[in-house]
This record gives structure tokens, C-alpha cells and sequence, in this order.
């Protein structure tokens, strides 16, 4: 027996208007037996609809008030140390959520001051994802495995992510660091690069990119992120959608200005500028 | 036919090859893959709720954990939330870390005896941190 294109066409015409073709088999064949079941978010979590940092490095006086922010991040997300690697390799394969560098080199593109406050052209300035609310990384990452969730964190979804680096180059703030190595490994005088693992956490593997997730697991359980906690107030977290926001009370009372503004990706980050007396 | 006396012989000789392996392994069946479920953390459990109980049903769980843990890391990574309320109604948090294997903490023992037998190596384990174990 043979079929006509007319025929053949009126057939499957009918069988989809009756819902017997297509995904309508499939996910009636694939029955998980769960509906009954939900989920929900934890009644304890912290909701904003768009987290932010507002940074006021005059109140970190010392290397060590820097070091203890970056220690709290990195030691509770297994980020792996990569300081025992030979420079040159250290510098472009190591690991990093926070970090600090100079004036010039957080706010490259900021106008040029001829007799510049030289402490604060010295200063060192904290630096992590910015969370923007027009991500690049988001909008080139094939897979989706970085994304932007309704409160405002730009995510990186480990299970998703293939490697590719588009993130790392769409990402103008460098915010992004690429797994060269095996986090778990050891470097070459045998240190392992997690010295102590965080068991509530997992590390990554060899090959996916990774950054700052604003601490998404600490909000989910009501707690602020690690590097907030530590940081003397130096670091204030909010919501910047909210206006009664202890972030949007410092951004209506002083100057603050956000990296590579020109970008137009609105970063939710921002940083007081101002030092000595002046900053409260 | 010509040649039959060797065909045949050689048809003889390559049925002995090819199904070689299955006369080799009668009577060595590999043993049935013998999960533990007697963790402190599961005994405590029997001692408070007095039963073993997953988050469903073991005929649930068998064929279902994968999905389940799929679901479970879309739900958690992808829209926060956290909190699983089962079918019987008991409030779980989703993770595959800290929730399952808390209370399977012989990964060997557990996951690894079904998955070596059915030659599957999910790789849950290359991000997530595996329980402790003594190797005994």
C-alpha cells in the first residue's frame, strides 16, 4: 500500500490536532512518576531583585583586612591557590572569585586626573563579578550554563558549562578564571591547590570556567556573603532595587562610581570613592 | 558446494570464537551488586523515625534517582530553590552533597557497587566532594 503526498500530509495533520505525534508520545511514554512531589525555595533565604555591593576600601587599613575577605571566599567555595606556580604561569592560570589591584587598573577607562589624591591612585580596590544587569558573559555563553536569576546574580551553572571561554572574553572585567588545571591536583612542589576542602561545597573540574555567585548558596540559608561578613563594613550588600537598602542609603549620600560604566553592562557593584575622613 | 567440508569447519571454528565468552563465564556469574544501607546516619534515622526511609521509595528511588538528582540540580542551580517536599510529605534539601550522601555516606558501598556493575561512571564526583570513607 502506498501513500500520497496528500494522503501523507492530511494523516499528520490529523494525528498532531490529536495530540498522538510529536513530543506528546515521548512525554507520555516518559511518565517519572513524581508529580506529586514540589519543590520550593527555603523559607530562611534572603530575596532581593537585585543584589549589590557597594565598596568603601578606605575602611581596610592593611593587607591583612584584604587577605581576610579573599581567605573567607576562597576557602569556603574550594577555590583553588595557584600561588605556588611559577609566576608567569601563576598569572594566567590561577583561580580567582575576589581579588584587589590598584586605581588604574580597576577603572581603566576613568578620566585622567593630572594631580590625582596619590593614595588613592595607590590604593588597592576589591574587585569580583559585577553582576550586571546587561551581562556580556550571559548573552554569548552557548550552553546557558551562565545565566541571570531573578535576583539579580549573574550564575554559572557548573553542570552546563563546556569550557569554551566566550564568558571570558565578553566579560570586560576579567571577573572570570578558566580551570587550566585540576583544582583538586597539586602544584609542582607536590601543595595541593585546595588545602583544606570545604565539604558543604563542591570544587570544580579541570575545564570549566568559574567566578563569584554573590555567595547564592550562603543567601539561600539567610546568611550574606562570606567576603561581606568579614570585611569590617568595607563591603555593604542590598538590595539596589530597594530603596529603604542600606546599599542605596551610601549611594544617595556619596560619590560612588562603578567600572567601565561606558560599557553600558550597569554593573551592580559599586565603589566609594573618597578617603580619609570623609568616608563614613 | 564446493569447499563445504571447510566452510563448514570454518563456520565450526568461528561459532567457537564468537560465543566463547559466554561458555567461558557459565558458572561465573558476576556476584549481584549488594548495597548497604547501614550507615550511622541511616541507623540514627531508624531509631528516630523507626524505619529506612529515602526521600521515596526504594521502587521509586532504583530507577528514579538519576532523574530525581537531574531535577533536583535544575531546581537548585537554575531557580533556587532548595527545599524537596516528598510524596509523604517530609521536607528535604536538595543536595546531592549534603542531603544524600550525609546519610549515604558508603559511597562504595552504595553508589559505586550498582554503577561498577551496570559499567556506568556518572560524574557526579569530579565537582562534588565524596564522603570520607575507610577502604576496608
Amino acid at each position: 500500500m502506498s501513500i500520497n503526498r496528500r494522503q501523507f500530509l492530511k494523516l499528520v495533520g490529523v494525528s498532531t490536532v490529536a495530540g498522538i505525534g510529536g513530543t506528546a508520545v515521548f512525554n507520555g511514554l516518559r511518565n517519572s512518576g513524581l508529580e506529586a512531589a514540589q519543590t520550593s525555595p527555603d523559607p530562611r533565604s534572603l530575596n532581593g531583585k537585585r543584589w549589590g555591593f557597594v565598596v568603601d576600601v578606605s575602611k581596610l587599613k592593611s593587607d591583612e583586612d584584604y587577605k581576610k575577605c579573599i581567605d573567607a571566599c576562597h576557602s569556603i567555595h574550594n577555590v583553588p591557590d595557584m600561588s605556588g606556580l611559577p609566576e608567569e604561569i601563576r598569572i594566567r592560570q590561577e583561580v580567582k572569585w575576589i581579588w584587589k589591584d590598584n586605581f588604574e587598573r580597576t577603572f581603566p577607562t576613568a578620566p585622567e586626573a593630572e594631580y590625582q589624591n596619590s593614595e588613592l591612585k595607590e590604593k588597592n580596590f576589591f574587585l569580583f563579578c559585577n553582576h550586571c544587569a546587561q551581562p556580556a558573559c550571559v548573552r554569548v555563553c552557548p550552553t546557558k550554563a551562565t545565566f541571570k536569576r531573578k535576583d539579580g546574580i549573574v550564575m554559572q551553572d557548573m553542570h552546563r558549562c563546556i569550557g569554551c571561554r566566550f564568558c571570558m572574553a565578553a566579560c570586560p572585567y576579567g571577573a572570570r578564571s578558566f580551570n587550566w588545571r585540576d583544582p583538586r591536583g597539586k602544584d609542582d612542589n607536590g601543595q595541593p591547590f585546595i588545602k583544606e576542602e570545604n565539604k558543604e561545597f563542591p570544587t570544580r573540574m579541570i575545564g570549566v570556567v568559574e567566578k563569584c555567585t554573590l555567595c547564592y548558596e550562603r543567601l539561600a540559608i539567610g546568611k550574606i556573603p562570606a567576603c561581606v561578613e568579614v570585611s569590617g563594613g568595607a563591603i555593604v550588600f542590598g538590595d539596589l532595587e530597594d530603596p529603604n537598602s542600606e546599599v542605596r542609603k551610601i549611594l544617595a549620600e556619596k560619590y560612588t562610581i562603578r567600572r567601565k560604566p561606558e560599557l553600558g553592562t550597569q554593573p551592580s557593584i559599586y565603589y566609594v570613592i573618597g578617603g580619609g575622613e570623609h568616608a563614613g | 558446494m564446493y569447499n563445504g567440508g571447510k566452510i563448514i569447519l570454518g563456520l565450526i571454528v568461528f561459532l567457537a570464537f564468537a560465543t566463547f565468552p559466554f561458555y567461558y563465564n557459565i558458572g561465573k556469574v558476576n556476584a549481584k551488586p549488594e548495597l548497604k544501607t547501614d550507615t550511622p546516619a541511616i541507623q540514627e534515622w531508624v531509631q528516630k523515625y523507626g524505619k529506612k526511609e529515602c526521600i521515596e521509595s526504594k521502587e521509586v528511588m532504583r530507577p528514579e534517582h538519576m532523574q530525581i538528582l537531574n531535577n533536583w540540580r535544575d531546581s537548585v542551580v537554575r531557580n533556587g530553590d532548595r527545599i524537596y517536599v516528598s510524596s509523604s510529605g517530609k521536607s528535604f534539601s536538595m543536595s546531592l552533597q549534603n542531603t544524600c550522601m550525609n546519610c549515604h555516606s558508603n559511597k562504595k558501598k552504595f553508589c559505586d557497587e550498582c554503577h561498577n556493575y551496570m559499567a556506568v561512571t556518572p560524574y557526579c564526583w569530579t565537582c562534588h566532594i565524596a564522603p570520607k570513607e575507610n577502604t576496608l
